[in-house]
């Protein structure tokens, strides 16, 4: 029974250096994905992971980095729904989604100039968890360090940010300096996070183990480390999932937290049902405690 | 004693279009200035404007004798819907440690003074009843004290509070009115928006609103029968 759960782990290296990949790629999103759940920005998160498509796919047809190819589109990503939404007074959703589309579109025409066009297009949007070198995971242990650094240093105009613009403002914060620091951030676990699950289920990492934590956490912290959990978690029986029924890996992963999320959500909403029934009986069986009359 | 806040000639409003202009008034310490008026009459406006969210279209406006939105940690503001997340996992007591942060800035860490007012704030409002409960499980009310207790926390020297009442039983309005005259006693000037026209009662001065200065002055002759018919376009008992 163990060797169902921990062989393939044990015995095939590029399976262990995905799942060293993945909880590393769980850490940063549980640390950035937790801001980007706090202050609404799930959709920005997706523009950010799609908008490094065509940095990648040019990456790959000219031959330089893949990262740094995802951190220039990353980068004009952000650029672009910064001053659409100045500029031309469009609101956030509509830039973002302008921006999106354009940049896909972008990095599949690149793309289809490739001789492996179908393979390298698959990889880019849903990952290569298999194929995880040890350069790969010492440049996401280095994001996981600067994500960690900006969040901590940050900690305090990010709250706000997830409370209300106007209170950061008045708190001495700058409201624009900061939603741009939590933008790189966000840029920058995307570019770590791309190669091990792909452009388009990355989101799927930021935001269903920073919700789960969001169901049952008091603290930002504790929501971290609940998001960080799920994640892993999920890494792992992904993965396993992936070995033994030969199913995509990446999918695998990002599947499993959803499904993690839903049975969470499901457990706190009937938690909430019990304790709605309890008062209800509570308050018919002592009426007198809220001035009620019953009349026979 | 110097003016908390000054306003000569000043204009409000977004954009090119101002909501009010040729707003004029000294506000000392320990005063209270309540504004008046009917929803879009630039009570928020002015408020935001005081408090360095919006720009002055023109005039001159200085609080604590400098720019708004200057002073952070001498200026508290209570907005009109303090926004409470359904998904901000955060307890009362996190909320209005919140309002320190103007005073601790990016990295300075919270010394005991910082956790002493924030214990004072919440007792104050009564939110250390539910200091641990998260802010997404309270009701209204209990979120109002509880953001009421985070604009405490800051020890500012002007208060903006943008209808602080808002979502407050009868003993709860008390409650804010006995905090305003707290304050006011350890020399805070305050700024408060509100629709409650009792609220004026304590007031030094009023200023009625219908998207200009309909009056000003006094509790007394400001909310006149004839100032709240313009107003208002009827009466209001008080």
């Amino acid at each position: 029974m163990g060797n169902f759960f921990f062989g393939p782990f044990v015995d095939n290296e590029f399976l262990r250096q995905s799942l060293y990949a993945g909880i590393l790629v769980s850490a940063i999103c549980a640390v950035a994905g937790t801001f980007v759940v706090l202050r609404g920005l799930a959709f920005t998160g997706d523009a950010l992971a799609h908008g490094v498509v065509p940095g990648v796919a040019a990456a790959l047809l000219f031959g330089f980095s893949g990262v740094l190819g995802a951190a220039i589109g990353a980068g004009v990503m952000m650029s672009g729904v910064s001053v659409v939404t100045r500029r031309y007074r469009l609101s956030g959703d509509t830039a973002i989604g302008l921006l999106f589309v354009g940049m896909l579109a972008l990095g599949v025409i690149i793309q289809s100039r490739s001789e492996s066009f179908a393979g390298d297009l698959t990889n880019i949007l849903f990952g290569e968890v298999l194929g995880v070198s040890n350069s790969d995971l010492m440049w996401q242990f280095i994001a996981l360090v600067a994500v960690c650094v900006v969040a901590w240093l940050c900690r305090r105009p990010f709250l706000l940010l997830s409370v209300d613009d106007g209170l950061t403002e008045t708190s001495g914060f700058s409201v624009k300096k900061y939603h741009n620091i939590m933008l790189a951030m966000v840029a920058l676990t995307v570019v770590a996070s791309f190669q091990t699950v792909g452009t388009l289920l990355v989101l799927g990492l930021l935001i269903a183990p920073a919700a789960t934590g969001a169901l049952f956490a008091r603290r930002i912290g504790i929501m971290m480390v609940v998001a960080a959990v799920v994640g892993i978690f999920s890494t792992y029986v992904g993965l396993l999932v992936s070995y033994h029924a030969n199913v995509a890996a990446g999918a695998s992963i990002v599947f499993c937290s959803v499904l993690v999320f839903t049975a969470c959500a499901v457990v706190v909403e009937v938690q909430r049902w019990q304790a709605h029934r309890k008062d209800i009986h509570h308050d018919h069986d002592q009426p007198h405690v809220h001035g009620h009359v019953h009349v026979s | 004693m110097s003016a908390r806040i000054e306003a000569t000639g000043l204009a409000v409003g977004y954009g090119h279009r101002p909501i009010v202009e040729g707003l004029n008034f000294s506000l000392q310490p320990g005063e209270l200035l309540v504004l008046i008026g009917t929803n879009g009459s630039g009570k928020s406006t002015l408020l935001k404007t005081l408090a360095g969210l919006v720009a002055a279209q023109s005039g001159d406006v200085n609080v604590l004798g400098a720019a708004p939105g200057t002073q952070h940690s001498l200026v508290g503001y209570l907005p009109q819907h303090p926004v409470s997340s359904h998904t901000l996992p955060l307890r009362v007591e996190d909320v209005v440690a919140m309002g320190r942060y103007a005073h601790l800035g990016l990295t300075r860490r919270a010394r005991g003074e910082d956790h002493r007012t924030v214990q004072e704030s919440m007792e104050r409002t009564g939110a250390i009843a539910y200091k641990s409960r998260p802010l997404r499980d309270l009701s209204g009310g209990q979120q109002q004290r509880t953001h009421l207790a985070q604009v405490l926390a800051r020890r500012a020297d002007v208060l903006l509070l943008d209808e602080p009442t808002a979502g407050l039983d009868l003993v709860g309005r008390q409650a804010v009115a006995e905090l305003v005259a707290q304050e006011r006693a350890r020399g805070v000037a305050v700024v408060m928006a509100t629709h409650e026209l009792s609220d004026a009662d304590t007031a030094d001065m009023v200023m009625l609103l219908a998207q200009r200065v309909v009056s000003q002055g006094s509790p007394t002759t400001a909310l006149t029968d004839a100032a709240l018919r313009e107003c208002f376009g009827f009466t209001q008992p008080h």
